[in-house]
């Protein structure tokens, strides 16, 4: 059976149907939001866009930073030999599996002002003045109730990641390092961690991107309040559709959404080439 | 490596705190749920019901279609996850086994395409979803999902197909099976576990999807779980019923916990092997 360009044609067909429904949902749209996209001026002077991009860029930056930092606790001790290994590894998996939309829910009850768990705890470790605390309703604090809810529930997907890392490193390196005399601190971080260096890279851009366009989390746990404080630009974009009914500059503002991510992922590459090839 | 014993008690104090970590919002919920109403709201916090009480339970599907909800959600998992596993075999298989021109170029493509959150692509997908009638529609969710799903599905289930030894596939064609029946009958059953690690992820997506089901559907009738939970809050402003929210949150978790718990392992490989899903 040769392969040749009747075939080659004939054998698309199995990749079709697959083929047609992509790009019927994911490309067409894209297409789609540059057509209806208009009144780009807008951004320049629209006073949301900063602060928005602001808090956007931050809480990617933050989370992403605290999820790769638990993270790597969280692979290297799901990674280690212990009895009972299979059931903590699942424990650890559930954050990342309920619906994020669900548990959004179920954070606004940890943090309720009257009666919430939250304020309640650290009320009792001395850390806020009374048990009564309206986390959501101020700023800051509703910015760091976000990166705990995110954190929490992504951290499992970043361990995940860096344990497959984990597992290409071979045996032999750390049996290595050990007969020269380092101990396990010094073969972290002259075995572990450069040779993780590609899947930490992978794992921040893919989280990075994600964070980037977090919508679900924030629009059930603040609704984007107080007062527009912890809108991210997914947030942002969805009401200036679907409330203030602006679709052509909402479609301009999801294409400077969507040029911010290719910038972001070409600038990390890039970052990444440059310390390989020196 | 001897792990010693302060490496010993090192790893168990990460093995604790790791388990709490994860556990510790889900069971607060479950907790709360099984309080009785004068308990929910108890200032100070209590942290233990003084008897279970299952009245938020019988609550949710008495007074609220919250069994519409989970049937709903049902379908659109398992419609799904039927939808996106025959397409994504025929084409992994297509991509892995016949010649395709130019079918490097499209799989990199696909892995693009699924890079971007899809908060970029709703916008227009509603305005789609409009034009061919299908808005509050289990339908138009159901093709929706197996589109944002096929890109993971089909990477993961090439990476299988591309380990299978062929001579298997050859002998099957000698005995005179065409390609597309060698596909059904020798190649899928071989590949038993990379099919059941991509429909349990893909399961678990469906169940937990948000933005484009609170985006497409707005009748009652056609909501799916999350989107049913999140709608919650919004019945009464006031009076949040949190017991109630939190015994929804539970019942509709359940599934995705019982999976995790069964398929631990399947989901660890998956992720790590497709790394393309949040």
């Amino acid at each position: 059976m040769k392969p040749d360009a009747r075939a080659g044609a004939v054998n698309w067909l199995y990749a079709a149907p697959a083929l047609l429904v992509m790009g019927v949902v994911s490309l067409l749209p894209i297409f789609e939001t540059f057509r209806l996209a208009g009144e780009f001026h807008r951004i320049a002077v629209d006073t949301r866009f900063g602060p928005v991009m602001r808090t956007t860029l931050s809480l990617t930056a933050v989370t992403v930073l605290l999820e790769l930092l638990l993270g790597l606790v969280m692979a290297l001790v799901l990674w280690s030999p212990f009895k009972g290994r299979g059931f903590v590894r699942a424990a650890v998996l559930i954050p990342w599996a309920l619906p994020t939309a669900v548990m959004a829910m179920a954070w606004r009850w940890i943090y309720n002002a009257d009666y919430g768990v939250m304020g309640d705890l650290l009320f009792r470790l001395g850390l806020v003045a009374s048990p009564q605390t309206a986390f959501l309703a101020d700023a800051s604090s509703a910015y760091w109730a976000i990166v705990l809810a995110d954190v929490w529930k992504t951290t499992p997907f970043m361990a995940i990641l860096l344990m497959s890392g984990l597992a290409a490193i071979p045996d032999e390196l750390y049996e290595a390092a050990a007969i020269d005399g380092a101990g396990p601190v010094r073969r972290f971080f002259t075995v572990t961690l450069p040779l993780l260096r590609p899947t930490i890279l992978v794992a921040v851009i893919f989280r990075g991107i994600q964070t980037f366009g977090l919508f679900d989390l924030v629009y059930v746990l603040t609704g984007g309040g107080p007062g527009g404080r912890t809108q991210t630009i997914a947030v942002y974009v969805y009401d200036v559709v679907f409330r203030y009914q602006e679709l052509a500059y909402g479609c301009a503002l999801t294409v400077a959404m969507a040029a911010c991510l290719v910038l972001m992922t070409s600038l990390l590459l890039a970052v990444a080439r440059e310390r390989r090839t020196r | 490596m001897r792990p010693t014993a302060l490496g010993r008690a090192l790893l168990w104090t990460g093995v604790a705190f790791v388990s709490a970590w994860s556990l510790a919002p889900f069971l607060w919920q479950v907790i709360t749920s099984l309080k009785p109403a004068a308990e929910v709201a108890a200032v100070p916090v209590r942290y233990w019901p003084s008897a279970a009480d299952l009245a938020s339970y019988v609550q949710i599907f008495k007074a609220r279609p919250f069994a519409t909800y989970i049937l709903n959600s049902f379908i659109v998992g398992l419609g799904t996850t039927a939808a996106t596993t025959v397409l994504a075999a025929a084409a992994a298989y297509a991509f892995s086994r016949l010649s395709v021109p130019g079918g490097r170029a499209a799989l990199f493509a696909i892995l693009g395409l699924s890079l971007f959150p899809g908060t970029i692509l709703i916008v227009p997908l509603k305005q789609l979803a409009t034009r061919a009638g299908l808005l509050n529609s289990l339908t138009g969710l159901v093709i929706a999902y197996t589109a944002l799903n096929l890109p993971f599905a089909i990477w993961v289930l090439k990476a299988f197909f591309d380990r299978l030894p062929k001579d298997v596939e050859e002998a099957a064609w000698l005995d005179g099976l065409s390609r597309w029946q060698t596909l059904w009958k020798i190649v899928l059953p071989l590949s038993a576990p990379a099919v059941a690690t991509t429909a349990i992820l893909v399961f678990i997506f469906s169940w937990n999807e948000f933005l484009i089901a609170q985006t497409l559907v707005s009748r009652d009738s056609a909501r799916t779980v999350p989107v049913g939970i999140a709608m919650l809050s919004g019945v009464t402003v006031y009076e949040v019923p949190w017991g109630q929210i939190a015994a929804a949150v539970v019942v509709t978790t359940l599934p995705v916990v019982v999976m995790v718990l069964a398929f631990q392992r399947r989901i660890v490989e998956g992720l790590t092997a497709g790394a393309v899903k949040g």
